[in-house]
C-alpha cells in the first residue's frame, strides 16, 4: 500500500519537475516534440533507478564505514557518469535512431539534476533500498509525465501567433507555470 | 592584453551572454532558490565562487589533463569546489545552508559551470578564465537577485525581510512553484525587448 502512495507521491503531488524545480534544462530542451520526450523520458528512467540503487549501497557501505560523507557528492556525480556513459554505449548499438534523436542531450543525462537529486533525496530521507528504487521509477515516470504533457502543448503552441518578445522560451515558461499551477490541485492527496 | 578586451570578457556573461536570460543555462537553481531576494543572492554567491575557482583550476590544469577524460576531470574538479562551498555554508551560515537545501550540492551540475569549463576555461589563460567565471557569476546572480526580490515583494510585500506593502496584497502563487516560471517567463521577456532596443 504504501508503495501505491510513494508513487502517487511522487508522480503527482510532487512532481519532480513541475513543484521541485528539477530536470528543467531538458524539460524546456526536449520536449518540442513527443517522441523525443518520451525517449528521453525512458533513458532518465533507466539511469535513475539504476544510479539509486548504487549511489545508496555506496553511501551506506563505503561513505558511512570509513566516516567520509563529504565525498558524497563527488562520488556520486562519478557513479552517475560512468552510467550515463554504458548507456550510451548500449543506446548505440542497440537503437541508432533513438541515439541520433537524442543528441547532445544524452551526455547531458549526467547535470541532470533529477538524477543526482533524487540519488541524494533517497539518502537524506533515509528510505530503505526497496523503497528507494520504488521512489526512483516514480520519480522517473513523474519526470515522463511533466515532459510529454509540455511537448504535447508545445506541439500545439508553435502554430498560434504570439508577441515578438515572447515567442519561444517565455511563453514555454508561461505554460509550464500553468502546469505547474494545475498539477498543486493534487496537494494533500498524499500524506 | 588590452584592458577593453579583458572587461569585455567579465561584461559578456552579465548582459550579452547572461547564463540565464539568454543561454538558459542553470534554469534549476534559478527556479528553485529565488522565493526570496536573499535565497537568490546567497544562491548566486556560492555559484559564482564555485564558478570562478573552477574556472581558474581547469585553466590551470588544461594542459595536463588528457582530452578523453577531460570531461568526468572537469566535474571532479567542481565538486570539490562544490563541497567547500557546502561546508563553509554550513558551519557559517546555517540558516541560508538550511533554506537553500539539496540545491547546493546540486551546483556541480548546474550546466553553466561544465559549460564555462568546456567553452572556455579549457581554451584560455587562466586570467581570462577568472573574468569569464566572474562575469558569468555576477550574471547570475543578478537575475538570481532580480527574480528573487520580484517574487518576493509580489508574494508577500517585503524584500530582503523588509516589509514594502502589506502580506495581505501579495499573491501567495509567486512565491510557490507555478509562480517561478511565470515571474522567469516576464523577466526573460523583459530582458529580450532591452537588449535588442
Amino acid at each position: 500500500m504504501t508503495y501505491i502512495l510513494i508513487f502517487i507521491g511522487a508522480v503527482f503531488v510532487n512532481n519532480i519537475v513541475l513543484s521541485q524545480f528539477l530536470g528543467i534544462c531538458p524539460f524546456l530542451g526536449v520536449s518540442k516534440k513527443i517522441e523525443t520526450a518520451l525517449g528521453m523520458s525512458g533513458a532518465v528512467a533507466f539511469v535513475m533507478t539504476l544510479s539509486t540503487i548504487f549511489t545508496s549501497i555506496i553511501q551506506k557501505s563505503v561513505l558511512e564505514p570509513l566516516e567520509i560523507g563529504y565525498l558524497q557528492t563527488i562520488t556520486f556525480i562519478l557513479i552517475i557518469a560512468a552510467l550515463v556513459q554504458l548507456v550510451e554505449i548500449i543506446l548505440k548499438k542497440v537503437s541508432p535512431a533513438l541515439y541520433q534523436a537524442l543528441g547532445v542531450f544524452l551526455p547531458l543525462i549526467t547535470t541532470n539534476c533529477t538524477i543526482l537529486g533524487v540519488a541524494i533525496m533517497v539518502i537524506q530521507k533515509e528510505m530503505s533500498l526497496l523503497v528507494s528504487v520504488v521512489f526512483a521509477i516514480s520519480t522517473a515516470v513523474g519526470f515522463g509525465l511533466a515532459l510529454v504533457l509540455f511537448a504535447g502543448i508545445r506541439e500545439q503552441l508553435n502554430l498560434v501567433n504570439l508577441p515578438k518578445g515572447m515567442k519561444g522560451t517565455p511563453v514555454a515558461l508561461l505554460t509550464a507555470g500553468l502546469l505547474a499551477m494545475a498539477f498543486m490541485g493534487f496537494a494533500g492527496i498524499v500524506k | 592584453m588590452s584592458k577593453g578586451s579583458n572587461l569585455k570578457v567579465l561584461l559578456n556573461g552579465i548582459i550579452k551572454e547572461n547564463p540565464i536570460l539568454v543561454l538558459l543555462l542553470g534554469t534549476c537553481p534559478t527556479l528553485g532558490t529565488t522565493s526570496s531576494a536573499l535565497n537568490g543572492l546567497g544562491m548566486g554567491l556560492a555559484t559564482t565562487f564555485v564558478l570562478v575557482s573552477s574556472n581558474v583550476a581547469i585553466s590551470m590544469l588544461k594542459n595536463i589533463i588528457p582530452d578523453k577524460v577531460r570531461i568526468p576531470a572537469f566535474v571532479v574538479v567542481i565538486a570539490a569546489f562544490v563541497t567547500v562551498v557546502e561546508m563553509v555554508m554550513q558551519a557559517y551560515v546555517p540558516a541560508l545552508y538550511e533554506s537553500l537545501g539539496l540545491f547546493i550540492p546540486l551546483i556541480v551540475v548546474n550546466c553553466i559551470l561544465l559549460g564555462r569549463a568546456e567553452a572556455y576555461a579549457a581554451k584560455n589563460t587562466v586570467f581570462k578564465s577568472f573574468l569569464d567565471g566572474l562575469g558569468m557569476g555576477v550574471g547570475f546572480t543578478l537575475a538570481l537577485t532580480v527574480l528573487g526580490s520580484a517574487r518576493e515583494i509580489l508574494g508577500t510585500g517585503k524584500v530582503f525581510s523588509m516589509t514594502v506593502f502589506p502580506e495581505t496584497y501579495g499573491m501567495l502563487l509567486f512565491v510557490l512553484a507555478p509562480g517561478a516560471f511565470i515571474a522567469l517567463a516576464y523577466l526573460i521577456a523583459v530582458f529580450n525587448k532591452l537588449r535588442k532596443a
